[in-house]
């Protein structure tokens, strides 16, 4: 005999009441360096940087339009150039099928955003990169839609403002991509000559021959804290090396520390210290 | 006989040419064979030779390049200094930090005429032992070595001398101090500089075209490549281990990157191709040395007859023109 008897009339199982279902799915996120649960919509808020321990996250090309200009009012342009297969690259997938895919992916056409507008009342162009479109990776695109706004930028009198995210030049497009370092470089020869500001902004992640060509080479150069930033990937260098790298190693402090970059400028900084260097550079 | 199997490597194929040319010889100079048999074996052989050299030719591919590009024994830049000028000076040093042996750089005299000469270097002039190539870091530069090449260049424009770059390096140095020190930085200084620079700078890819390792030293009115060289966005290991995740794809990668001197000059990359000696710049330094003055001279002759002006536009427009995309 038993010493206790199941009383099947009273479960004790939850009830299946929809309204009293807690739905955790979709409103969480948990922080990337601290592991704290965070609200998504108070993240949002808070630009995507983490309210406890300021950790930043990702934020996409157009959030990023919208916090630099003013009242987050832009006109977009060149957003009608997209890429051909110049070489007709296939890896995995062919490669116009990769691009049909970051396309369906993100909603945009190529791995940078080009936009006019004002900043501080400043008259600018800001090309603003989607890392989610191939890494965001360099080809012709890139390169041709970077080389036009900084010719239109000359041609109206704007400061330029790059705000790279990228894995450096797209393998896809080969040797083509690789010299768009060139062609960006020799175009901002040029605004250089007639003195017009260049702000570089490095967020999370610039390498390769992003970093190795209109990244570092702002009038002023400044990027989000946490933000890997180098020439060659980690990976690539443990590998040369045999050895495991440094904890902050090719992170923006590290860099600040080396002397590549002006300023570490947190993400809710960033509109008001880009407003000051135009008033320096443009008033 | 040895039989060819339909798919045998090229070194294979070289080595038995050689043995054949070497076969051909010993037949022609005996005479204790009847000539009638004699002229039948020497008209045997020699088919024999034209069929292997024609599978030769047709068996080159982009990782056939490759290899060819990164032969232990082609002419590095210091060689080509040797045979193409006179009176070098060597110019050491960035004024910074340190000089970077994986650059050379320096004053020289080529056909009577001033000049400065900036070039990767993968081993010593008259020694190319390991520890030759570990002296010049297998020609991956460091910042320093980006840093001098400008102030050479800047030297070179302040005094109107035209610059000659000689490119060949597996890539910039994957380092840590490197990174310290500004890698990418040094590379895109270049970039924006040697896009203004003043004076003709002619560019010529001699072996590997390692990336931006590469580009750092390459921006120019005339870029020329040789025949066997090769210039890509990444290595063909590198992209392989990327794309495939496997690097022992690397021959599918050279294939799909395009990274020969002719997909070059058809991508508009590279202005025109220089012809190696038969079998490889390594075989025959000073006909590729002879060569390659040829181009330069060339070159040379065409910038000077621009002004500055239209020397610059011209640069510009040449990268300013690079790429392929449509408009929707």
């Amino acid at each position: 005999m038993a010493w206790f008897k199941r009383n099947k009339e009273k479960s004790i199982a939850p009830e299946q009441n929809e309204e009293k279902v807690v739905k955790t799915e979709g409103v969480f996120t948990k922080c990337l360096q601290c592991s704290q649960m965070l609200f998504k919509r108070q993240l949002e808020e808070n630009l995507q940087v983490c309210p406890k321990c300021n950790y930043h996250f990702k934020l996409d090309a157009r959030s990023r339009l919208k916090l630099l200009f003013d009242n987050s009012e832009y006109e977009e342009i060149d957003q009608n150039i997209v890429s051909t297969d110049p070489l007709g690259f296939v890896d995995s997938k062919p490669y116009p099928e990769r691009l049909k895919k970051a396309r369906e992916a993100t909603g945009e056409n190529e791995a940078v955003i080009s936009a006019r507008g004002s900043l501080g009342g400043h008259k600018v162009i800001i090309c603003s990169m989607v890392y989610d479109f191939i890494g965001g990776s360099m080809g012709s695109v890139v390169g041709e839609k970077i080389a036009r706004a900084i010719e239109a930028a000359i041609n109206e009198r704007r400061a330029l403002i790059i705000v790279s995210a990228s894995g450096g030049a797209r393998m896809m497009e080969g040797a083509l991509s690789l010299m768009q370092m060139a062609k960006i470089s020799a175009a901002l020869a040029r605004l250089d000559e007639v003195r017009l500001p260049y702000i570089s902004i490095l967020t999370d992640p610039t390498t390769g021959g992003v970093t190795a060509s209109y990244a570092m080479l702002g009038d002023i150069n400044i990027a989000e804290p946490g933000a890997l930033i180098g020439f060659a990937g980690p990976r690539v260098i443990e590998q040369t090396i045999r050895q495991k790298l440094p904890q902050g190693f090719q992170r923006s402090e590290f860099l600040l520390e080396h002397g590549m970059l002006d300023a570490v400028v947190e993400r809710k900084q960033l509109r008001n210290y880009c407003i000051k260097a135009l008033d320096f550079m443009m008033s | 006989m040895i039989e060819i199997k339909p798919e045998v490597d090229r070194n294979q194929l070289e080595a038995e040419l050689q043995k054949l040319e070497q076969q051909l010889l010993e037949l022609s100079t005996k005479h204790n064979i009847p000539i009638s048999e004699l002229d039948k074996r020497l008209q045997e052989l020699r088919r024999r030779v034209e069929q292997l050299q024609e599978q030769i030719k047709s068996q080159v591919t982009p990782m056939d390049r490759v290899r060819n590009a990164r032969h232990p024994d082609r002419p590095y830049t210091l060689d080509y200094i040797k045979l193409l000028c006179e009176d070098f000076q060597e110019l050491a040093g960035d004024r910074r930090y340190g000089n970077d042996p994986a650059i050379v750089c320096g004053m020289a005299k080529f056909r009577k005429r001033p000049v400065i000469i900036v070039g990767h270097q993968k081993a010593n002039l008259n020694s190319r032992k390991t520890e030759d190539r570990k002296m010049r870091n297998f020609g991956m530069p460091k910042p320093e070595g980006y840093r001098k090449a400008l102030r050479v260049m800047k030297l070179a424009e302040k005094f109107n001398r035209a610059i000659i770059t000689f490119i060949d390096t597996p890539g910039a140095y994957p380092g840590i101090d490197a990174e310290e020190r500004g890698q990418a930085e040094a590379i895109a200084r270049n970039l924006i500089e040697m896009a203004r620079i003043s004076v003709p700078i002619v560019v010529i890819v001699t072996g590997e075209g390692g990336s931006g390792g590469a580009l750092a030293i390459g921006v120019g009115d005339v870029i020329y490549i040789l025949e066997n060289a090769i210039y890509s966005v990444i290595s063909p290991e590198g992209c392989a281990a990327i794309l495939w995740k496997d690097a022992a794809k690397a021959e599918l990668a050279a294939q799909s990157m395009k990274l020969t001197a002719s997909e070059l000059k058809e991508l508009g990359i590279v202005d025109d191709i220089i012809p190696e000696p038969k079998g490889g710049a390594h075989l025959d330094h000073k006909q590729t040395a002879e060569t390659v003055a040829e181009y330069i001279d060339k070159a040379l002759k065409f910038l000077d007859s621009l002004s500055v002006q239209e020397r610059l536009l011209r640069r510009y427009e040449k990268f300013r023109k690079i790429g392929s995309f449509e408009l929707l």
